[in-house]
Parts: C-alpha cells; sequence; structure tokens
C-alpha cells in the first residue's frame, strides 16, 4: 500500500514538473491569434461575468445603496404614502457599529478564530507530516478517517456534537462520574466557545491536512534524502526542509481558514436550540440575520454586511500582502 | 505552476525511494502510529455515536449508555420517512438537485472562464482576473444577505431558483480552472485545432474539455461538497419546507425537538442518513482530493 503510494507520488512528480513550463512562454504566439477571434474570450467568459455581476457585485451594489437608505415615516406611519425612503447618510453605519451586541460578537470572533485557526492547522499539519515521514502502517486508513468530517455538512455535524455535549447523552459525563467528578455542561457559559470551535476544528482538519500532504508529497525525495544521509532526524528535516517548501500552502490554508472563521455561521445556529447561553447575535453574521429578518431593519443589516464582506476582505487581502506572497499566482 | 491534481493509484511492486524512507530510528514509528490513530478516533466517534443512537428508542436515547446499541433502527427509520408524507425524501431530492444542477452548471462555466483566462490575450483580462480574486477573498456566504435583498427585489426568493442560481457562480471554481487550463492545454494542440479549421467552441468542446477532465472533476467535487453543506443561503432564501435541502431541514426538526423531545431521535436518525451519500461520494473518488492550494502561490 504504502509503495504503490510512494511510487504514485514520484510518478506525480514528473507530471507537474513537465506542466511546470511557464506560460509566459507562449504569450507571443496566443497574441498572433488575437486578431482573428477577437470576440472569443469574451463568449467565454460571459456566462461567468454576467453571473458574477448578478450575484457578487450587484448585491454589494444593492447592499451598500439600502446601507445608506432609511424609512422616512410621516404622520402616524398610515396609509400608502406614509412610509418613504430617503437617504440616510452614515447612520446606518453609526447605528450598526454601535450596537451593543456588535463589538461583543465581533470580539467573540475574534477569540473563536485564535482558538480555532492555529489548533486546526497545527493538526492538520502534524498529521500532514506523519502520515508523508511514513513511519506508520495505519496511514491510509487514517488519513481517509480524518478527511471523512469534511463530507459531513457544519449543520449535521453541528447536530452531532450537540447531542454529544448533553451531559445526560455525553459518554464523558459517565466516565468522568465514576472519579466521583461532575463534569461541566460545555453548552454554558464560556465553554460554548471552546464547544462551537471544536466542531470546526473537527471539521476542517482533514481537508486542510489533505491539501499539506498533497504539498509534501510532490517534495523531490532527493531535497531531504542528502540530509538523512547526513544524520538528520525526521524533526530536522520537518522543520528545515519539508515546512519551508510548503509554506505556501500554509498561507493559502491560514487565508481560507481565515475567511471561513469570519463567515462562522451554521455552527451556532445549529447550536442554539440545546444552549441558552449562544444569543441571536453570537457572530456577527447571526447579527445581521437577526436585524434583517427579525427586526425587519434591512438598512442596519445592510450595513453591517458591508462591514463584514469589507473586513473579510481587508483581513484576507492584507495578510497575503503581509506575506509577501504575490496573491494567488497573477502572471501580468 | 506546478499542479498535481490527480495521483494516478498505479499498482506498482518495486519502489525504492519508500523502502529508503523506512529505514531509520523505529520509535518514531509509535508514536506515529498513536499520534494518527488518536486522530482517526477523534473524526470518527461522531459519526460512530450517530450510528448507534439511530438504533435506540426515543427513551433509550437518554436513557441507556451512550455507546449501547439498541434494535430499533428501522423503526427509526421508518418513523423518519412517515413524518410529514415523506418530507425527509424530498429534502434529499432537493439537496442532490441543488449540488448536482449547481455544481454541473458552475463547473462548465468555471472551465469555459478559466480556459478563457489562461490561453487568450485580450483587453480587460487583468481586470476581471483580480475582479474573480476578489470574489475568492469575499465568499458567497457573506453575500447571502444581499443577495436576498436583491431577489427579493424581483420576487425571485423561495424558489429554486433562489438557491440554484447564486450556487453557479464560483470565483474559487474559475480560479482553479485557469490554472488546470494553464497545466494541461499545450498551445500546440489549440494551434492545431485551429489550423484543422476548428472554431473557437467546437475547439472547446472537443480539445480542452476532455484535456481539463481530471481538473475539472476536481472543481465539480468542490462545488457539490459546498452546496451539499449550505446552509445559510437556502436558510435565508426558502420560506417553504418543501423547497428545503437536509440542512435547513434537519436544522427545523432540531428546533422542534425544544418542544417535542420524541423528535430528537427522528434527528439523529436523519443526521445519520443524510451523511451517507457524501461520504460514499468521498470515498470513491478520494484521489480527486489531491489539490495543491499553494501551487498559485508558488510561482517565481
Amino acid at each position: 500500500m504504502r509503495r504503490g503510494e510512494s511510487r504514485a507520488a514520484h510518478s506525480s512528480r514528473k507530471v507537474s514538473a513537465v506542466t511546470a513550463l511557464p506560460t509566459e512562454t507562449r504569450t507571443p504566439r496566443t497574441a498572433t491569434r488575437r486578431g482573428r477571434r477577437a470576440g472569443a474570450p469574451y463568449s467565454f467568459l460571459a456566462p461567468a461575468l454576467i453571473l458574477f455581476v448578478a450575484f457578487f457585485a450587484a448585491p454589494i451594489g444593492y447592499a451598500a445603496y439600502l446601507s445608506l437608505r432609511r424609512v422616512k415615516v410621516s404622520g402616524l406611519g398610515l396609509g400608502a404614502g406614509a412610509r418613504t425612503e430617503v437617504w440616510a447618510g452614515m447612520s446606518n453605519y453609526a447605528r450598526s457599529l454601535t450596537d451593543p451586541d456588535f463589538l461583543p460578537s465581533v470580539y467573540r470572533i475574534g477569540a473563536y478564530g485564535l482558538i480555532v485557526v492555529p489548533t486546526m492547522l497545527g493538526l492538520a499539519l502534524l498529521m500532514a507530516l506523519l502520515l508523508d515521514a511514513g513511519r506508520t502502517r495505519v496511514g491510509t486508513f487514517s488519513r481517509t478517517a480524518i478527511f471523512l468530517p469534511y463530507a459531513v455538512p457544519a449543520v449535521v455535524g453541528s447536530l452531532l456534537w450537540g447531542f454529544l455535549y448533553l451531559p445526560r447523552v455525553s459518554p464523558f459525563t459517565d466516565v468522568v462520574q465514576l472519579f466521583g467528578v461532575e463534569p461541566p455542561d460545555v453548552l454554558t457559559g464560556s465553554w460554548v466557545l471552546w464547544a462551537v470551535a471544536n466542531i470546526a476544528v473537527w471539521g476542517g482538519t482533514g481537508f486542510n491536512m489533505i491539501v499539506i500532504y498533497t504539498a509534501l508529497r510532490a517534495i523531490p525525495t532527493d531535497l531531504f534524502e542528502a540530509a538523512r544521509l547526513d544524520g538528520a532526524t525526521d524533526k530536522q528535516i520537518a522543520w528545515r526542509i519539508k515546512i519551508p517548501i510548503v509554506l505556501p500552502s500554509l498561507i493559502m490554508t491560514f487565508v481560507f481558514s481565515l475567511i471561513a472563521t469570519l463567515q462562522v455561521f451554521a455552527e451556532p445556529m445549529t447550536l442554539k436550540p440545546l444552549s441558552n447561553t449562544i444569543s441571536s447575535t453570537w457572530t456577527p453574521l447571526m447579527k445581521v440575520y437577526r436585524d434583517a429578518f427579525v427586526r425587519n431593519d434591512i438598512y442596519s443589516a445592510a450595513a453591517t454586511s458591508v462591514v463584514i464582506a469589507v473586513a473579510t476582505f481587508a483581513v484576507s487581502f492584507g495578510f497575503l500582502k503581509l506575506v509577501g506572497n504575490r496573491a494567488f499566482n497573477q502572471e501580468d | 505552476m506546478t499542479v498535481s491534481t490527480v495521483i494516478p493509484a498505479a499498482p506498482i511492486s518495486t519502489a525504492a525511494p519508500s523502502g529508503k524512507r523506512r529505514i531509520g530510528n523505529r520509535k518514531n514509528s509509535t508514536l506515529a502510529t498513536v499520534l494518527l490513530l488518536l486522530g482517526a478516533v477523534y473524526c470518527l466517534f461522531p459519526v460512530l455515536w450517530v450510528l448507534i443512537a439511530s438504533t435506540k428508542s426515543s427513551g433509550e436515547l437518554f436513557s441507556t449508555f451512550t455507546l449501547a446499541p439498541s434494535t430499533h433502527l428501522f423503526d427509526n427509520i421508518g418513523d423518519l420517512f412517515a413524518y410529514r408524507d415523506g418530507l425527509y425524501w424530498r429534502w434529499m431530492a432537493n439537496t442532490a438537485l441543488y449540488a448536482g444542477v449547481g455544481a454541473a452548471v458552475s463547473t462548465l462555466v468555471s472551465a469555459m472562464s478559466g480556459f478563457a483566462l489562461a490561453k487568450y490575450d485580450f483587453p480587460g483580462k487583468k481586470f476581471v482576473f483580480n475582479v474573480i480574486l476578489a470574489g475568492v477573498l469575499v465568499p458567497g456566504v457573506i453575500l447571502a444577505i444581499p443577495q436576498y435583498l436583491l431577489l427579493a427585489k424581483i420576487g425571485l426568493t423561495n424558489t429554486y431558483w433562489s438557491v440554484l442560481l447564486p450556487s453557479m457562480i464560483s470565483p474559487y471554481g474559475i480560479y482553479l480552472s485557469r490554472i488546470f487550463a494553464a497545466a494541461t492545454v499545450p498551445t500546440e494542440v489549440l494551434e492545431a485545432a485551429r489550423i484543422d479549421g476548428a472554431g473557437d467552441w467546437r475547439t472547446f468542446g472537443r480539445v480542452v474539455l476532455p484535456m481539463m477532465k481530471s481538473g475539472l472533476v476536481t472543481v465539480f467535487l468542490f462545488q457539490f461538497v459546498a452546496i451539499w453543506n449550505n446552509f445559510m443561503l437556502p436558510y435565508i432564501m426558502l420560506g417553504d419546507d418543501h423547497l428545503y435541502p437536509l440542512t435547513v431541514g434537519l436544522s427545523g426538526l432540531l428546533n422542534q425537538g425544544a418542544n417535542q423531545p420524541s423528535m430528537y431521535i427522528t434527528v439523529v436518525t436523519g443526521a445519520l442518513i443524510s451523511i451517507i451519500p457524501l461520504v460514499v461520494l468521498f470515498l470513491s473518488l478520494q484521489r480527486y482530493w489531491r489539490v495543491d492550494l499553494g501551487a498559485g502561490a508558488v510561482k517565481a
């Protein structure tokens, strides 16, 4: 099993070596075709552009517009002409940012991110390195098992863990009680943050592990064979050779994990019926949901949406700039 | 631009490197095995629990030991499917529709635009690519509420379209397709097709798509899983529970359990059955899940 894999990985290295030709060398020839079929690239791009405008650009634009509007009620607010939409300036932003529920939800998401991202990526890297070092017979089994939660929707994962957190169901209750200790109810108080974080770590580690593992398998063996002959240990090889080489993969998994953290919604929404601690504004996106659908204040919801979208973009883009990588392989 | 998407599983008997890599201190191997098994147990435990829990009766769920199986699996499945004249089946079918159609259209759209961005030179190319990258960094879920506000304006909310249409565009799918097209479609082949008199669309359908096939399977899987697992978009868009996908339906069932504890066992059984299709899909297509995310960023 192990051998087949290694050989397979080996052949992929050859494939990637072949495909690694820089595309720039081909550009001149592509350019010669330009005159003849100038319209072709645009027709290939048309469906994507139409959908992008309709479901990315237009919603952001419409939300930005709504965030600057408000309803003006004249008289008693009765009759068709009594409620009109007028310009509101920045008042929705002021209102949504100073909402007493907003900042706590931002801090909560910050703390959640500080728990989830390092834990998840640390575990993913550790598991990927262990798999790659190839000193075990349980590699294929463990790889499949750890990847499996990615196939489980966040809602279902939260549902399963939610039941396991209930003291009446949790197996830990039985075990801990054997020692005469009363276990904490993880669905209450400050435990909830950890309870939700655990679901995210459970669901995300496998995917990130596979991404890192794939990158590790693509490292040519001779890069660390020499180090091994010189007596380097697995740990030294991992720290000094493998991790620096897969750093770009780690950066990308970091950015995607960060984005996923900022938009956490399904897990706390699912756990909500099981826990009184999770409020309807537990995360920023939940607050947007409450404002839009419970309070029917779409203007404030729109303002908060715009803030979250801009913040997500700023954080991920800023991080990519900070690490000095040219974001996403831009060629020209 | 190194892409190693698919690693063909070749049954090979001689592999010198792996033999060499296994030599060394044997101490590590026990620790590695233990850690990997711990990881596997942690990941499998909730799945094992749901398997066992769905065999319990409603009363046993909260009274017997967590991992003690019982004999009520088929009763529970019967109850689940009887729930409101088989509404659960409908959720399953809806989920398959959203994920299947959404991912198929999205893959085609991504392949076309990825190919155009990789293999053509045209005014505005850089701008289009940068805009799509910005889309990767601002995922659709954050836009769900703005999308709702806009679709509500034209009366499309609470329809199949309200979930399908936003699922058809995936900036990340376009980004991946562009890498795949650049890596797998040689310009010489396109030139040859052109000399043979094939038009752009014919070349795309007959030559480019087959070459990009394995990469496109990955794009399809990514989008399929994203839609299958999506909760927020359908949760916001849909009001009629006959249009729900599994995620929204199960979340609603769990909410009912608060007033009607006998629903809990139905929720647990529903959770078990809902993960079977995707787990099967994963195990059978595992080899397509080897995407080098970092590939894009390492380019010299």
